[in-house]
């Protein structure tokens, strides 16, 4: 019976044949270190689920940021274990990214023809690095708006452009309610689309090239 | 495979990478599921409150006396008060001899008023009155004043009126 169905989705679909060139393709031998793309990206799904799920209960208004995350805390069920897997995956992401990154470097996995791939990547670390940025101001408590206000004020230091940096990024000259809710769109909806648009090119260019072989002695 | 206690190591990350996928699917899952649905398994918090009127030597006999009370509503973050009020009329010295009505109109929700010349309750939007029992003298309200039935005079000569918050 599952057998039938599976059948008649593959001929139609080619299961088999994603299946093979996603997860069964040929590495060259490596180790844990090389497992550090999927962990980041085993990362981001967990942080686009439980990031969905507080969207339910959060509100990105000054006057009910801080109490909406207080509720989520104390009068949802799991709301402390969804928030807390968002705020250490956060934290975590960022370090896996940076540790992937850094063994791209060390084994020398960036050079032809896997450059764009690394370009790539650098915008992916970027984005990382925003999101963490737009994500600690969301609980509006006293170390999120002094957070922002001192990152908005070093792009703000821009010379010539930073006064326009500055009041684009709080939409206005000062910290308030529109800043609120921009790093919020910014947050689940601007830096996700990319993100998810870099991660689809990283990944095809990862397929395309297949992993690097370590470089040994005569490299 | 078959038969042979052997699993090939292929097969052995296959199953572990299933099993691992597995336990943190179920373990965000479940959370997850009961996250989105803990509003509709909160038992209904209504409180059964007594809520003091006043002092029943203090309201004086057939006169409408006033009072009124605020009910707060807390849905998650947010709080909504609501303000309620009423009458007391009381027609004799007994403690059970007496009439609570709601002050809110039944036509639209307007805080009715006592106008003691025209010895009638008088809505101020639609200039609709009620006689000192609630009922409707003339207006478009559909049905008289609502009243408090449940009410008790308590040891020390007070006064409460029986709320059910939802």
């Amino acid at each position: 019976m599952w057998k039938k169905i599976y059948e008649w989705l593959d001929e139609r679909l080619g299961l088999k044949s994603i299946y093979d060139s996603t997860l069964d393709r040929p590495e060259p031998r490596g180790n844990w270190w090389n497992t550090l793309g999927s962990a980041s990206l085993f990362l981001f799904i967990l942080q686009g689920v439980t990031g969905i799920f507080l969207s339910v209960n959060y509100t990105p208004s000054p006057d009910h940021a801080y109490d909406s995350i207080q509720y989520i805390m104390t009068g949802v069920s799991f709301g402390w274990l969804i928030r807390g897997i968002h705020h250490w995956g956060a934290s975590l992401m960022v370090l896996v990214v940076f540790i992937h990154m850094l063994r791209v470097f060390i084994t020398a996995s960036y050079k032809y023809p896997r450059e764009l791939t690394w370009l790539v990547g650098v915008g992916l670390l970027l984005v990382t690095v925003f999101m963490g940025f737009t994500g600690y101001l969301l609980p509006w408590n006293q170390k999120a708006f002094w957070a922002t206000t001192v990152g908005t004020q070093i792009a703000g230091s821009v010379p010539l452009a930073g006064d326009f940096i500055l009041k684009v990024l709080r939409g206005g000259s000062s910290l308030s309610a529109l800043t609120l809710q921009r790093f919020f769109a910014a947050h689940i909806w601007i830096l996700p689309a990319i993100l998810v648009a870099l991660i689809g090119v990283h990944l095809y260019l990862i397929i395309k090239h297949g992993e690097s072989q370590f470089p040994d002695k005569e490299d | 495979m078959a038969g042979s206690h052997n699993i090939n190591r292929r097969d052995f990350v296959k199953l572990t990478t299933a099993a691992v996928g597995t336990i943190i699917g179920v373990s965000i899952g479940i959370p997850a599921v009961g996250y989105l649905i803990s509003p509709a398994l909160v038992t209904s918090n209504s409180k059964d409150l007594w809520l003091p009127v006043g002092v029943l030597a203090d309201i004086p006999l057939g006169k409408p006396f006033p009072f009124s009370f605020t009910i707060t509503q807390v849905n998650g973050w947010e709080r909504t008060a609501n303000s309620y009020g009423g009458f007391v009329i009381r027609k004799s010295d007994a403690d059970d001899d007496l009439t609570i009505l709601s002050s809110r109109c039944t036509h639209l929700g307007c805080q009715v008023n006592w106008k003691e010349e025209s010895n009638a309750f008088v809505c101020p939007c639609h200039d609709a009155s009620f006689d000192r029992e609630g009922n409707v003298i003339s207006g478009p309200p559909p049905r008289p004043l609502d009243i408090y039935t449940d009410f008790k005079v308590d040891d020390e000569g007070k006064l409460l009126i029986h709320i059910q918050e939802s």
